[in-house]
């Protein structure tokens, strides 16, 4: 069946790096500048709900705005850990991107769905163990941050009471 | 039998006398719904771990396999099949149920093509008459795997991929009705410094180019000797990558057809699977579900199946490396005339 006259094909001639601004000239754009936009109108609405939710808190229970701030980040977590369980949350983060993901509701949703994904392998191997697998890093680095911004203020003599 | 440098030809003419393939709800959506054996509505297919539900997908196409082959399981020799779960638990857990001399392989998504071309070795070389290969992926248990979890909230970029859901088994015997396995080129590995799991279509390409061309070079075979040629998963941006480097090496790809299964497995357009679709699933439901069909109908004569695997870890690229990629290249032709 094969036919008799030999195909010989040159290999590839390219070099990785040759290859790899190739390919890169072959990727769909990203839209920086709509990405932008969907991340500032969806951030920006949640905090309009956030700001709503301590408004309510403020007038509708008498609480002082300091008092108020507590329950309305609680009030937001919770949103987020029903909106991430109903499976909701990482649809929506596909279109907001940063939007979804730099509020506090972006904290919730990754220790929610981290909990979520590893309640097959238990609760403490898999729920304990897994829950802060993408927070963890936040904690650490949140912790280191404000280390070195706590010394910057000692020194400028700016911080604390 | 040996020709050229890395194709095996089967002069036995091994054939394809039954397969099966089983797919979740996305998959269900998308054009070829009507080619599979069985659709699951829901992804956890009421099973407790994602784990399980990939599983089961491979052993419902592993029966259905071998009903559709008309044998009985205790015909069935071995068992060859791989996954992209650590230690391919998948393939193992249902070996165990089985109960088939198993040999585990592990080709990340050129599994398919490369347990096929494994199944059909055995039964050409007549070290077996009846040989199951099969394959399975499930979106969920490689977003766990290699990704985030899966309801975790981050944005993908439009090269990533969507892997699917399914199953596909073959059982390759040494006689019987059904389309023919004719050779298979098995490719090396390439690595042309794509770190990006992201887009694991560019990724891909250099190995599929590699192998096409190999498998013409060893066959003495043109593109147009074929109705169609389709690869494993490259997808939207892996394909024309592929497409445009075997053009500019002089393989005249434009005299053939030239497929990718992880366009035809989803419309791209409408369903939100990114770049289109990957995983060990894709080519296996792809070819064994659809192409398969279309053989046996008489609208295709020939064709040839390059699955494409990336064959990271997520341990490798945290660790910065780049992605070794392969591909095995499988031809199939219609089985009589």
């Amino acid at each position: 069946m094969a036919t008799k006259s030999k195909s010989n094909y040159k290999k590839m001639a390219m070099s990785p790096k040759e290859y790899q601004s190739f390919a890169k000239t072959m990727e769909p754009p990203r839209s920086i500048l709509g990405n932008c936009l969907k991340a500032f109108v969806f951030g920006g609405a949640l905090c309009v709900l956030g700001q709503a939710i301590q408004e309510l808190y403020v007038h509708g229970m008498g609480m002082t705005e300091e008092a108020a701030s507590n329950p309305t980040v609680a009030t937001l977590i919770l949103m987020s850990v029903i909106v991430t369980s109903l499976g909701v949350y990482d649809k929506i983060a596909q279109w907001a991107g940063a939007g979804s993901a730099v509020p506090v509701t972006g904290f919730a949703n990754s220790m929610c769905s981290a909990a979520l994904e590893h309640r097959s392998e238990g609760l403490v191997l898999g729920v304990g163990a897994n829950m802060f697998k993408l927070a963890g890093s936040v904690i650490v680095f949140g912790t280191v941050a404000a280390f070195f911004v706590g010394i910057a203020h000692l020194i400028l003599g700016t911080g604390g009471q | 039998m040996l020709r050229g440098k890395q194709t095996w030809w089967f002069e036995k003419r091994p054939v394809i006398i039954g397969e099966a393939t089983v797919v979740g709800p996305d998959e269900g959506e998308g054009p070829l719904a009507a080619d599979f054996d069985l659709v699951h509505p829901e992804l956890d297919m009421q099973q407790k771990s994602w784990e399980k539900a990939e599983r089961l997908l491979l052993e419902q196409a592993s029966e259905f396999a071998i009903q559709n082959a008309g044998i009985e399981r205790d015909q069935l020799q071995f068992y060859i099949g791989g996954d992209l779960l650590n230690q391919i638990i998948s393939n193992s857990f249902a070996a165990r149920s089985l109960g088939v001399p198993y040999i585990g392989v592990f080709g990340a998504c050129s599994t398919s093509m490369e347990s096929l071309a494994l199944a059909s070795m055995l039964v050409n070389s007549g070290s077996a008459s009846y040989v199951l290969a099969g394959t399975c992926s499930h979106n969920c248990t490689v977003e766990k795997q290699f990704r985030y979890p899966t309801e975790y909230g981050s944005q993908k970029p439009p090269t990533a991929q969507f892997t699917v859901t399914g199953a596909g088994a073959a059982v390759v015997a040494a006689s019987g009705d059904g389309p023919v396995v004719e050779c298979a080129t098995i490719g090396k590995v390439i690595d042309l410094g794509i770190t990006d799991p992201f887009n694991m279509g560019a990724a891909m390409a250099p190995a599929a180019v590699d192998t096409i061309q190999a498998h013409f070079n060893d066959t003495g075979r043109k593109p147009s000797d074929y109705d169609l040629i389709v690869t494993g998963d490259l997808a939207g941006v892996g394909h024309p990558i592929a497409k445009e480097l075997l053009l500019q090496n002089g393989v005249p790809m434009d005299e053939t057809i030239f497929g990718d299964c992880g366009l035809m497995v989803y419309d791209v357009q409408k369903q939100k699977v990114q770049a289109g679709g990957s995983g060990c699933g894709c080519s296996a439901v792809v070819t064994y579900g659809h192409l398969l069909k279309r053989i046996k109908k008489g609208e295709l004569k020939k064709i040839l199946v390059v699955a494409t695997g990336a064959l990271l870890s997520p341990l490798s690229f945290q660790q910065g490396e780049s992605i070794p990629c392969i591909a095995h290249a499988v031809a199939i032709s219609a089985g009589k005339g």
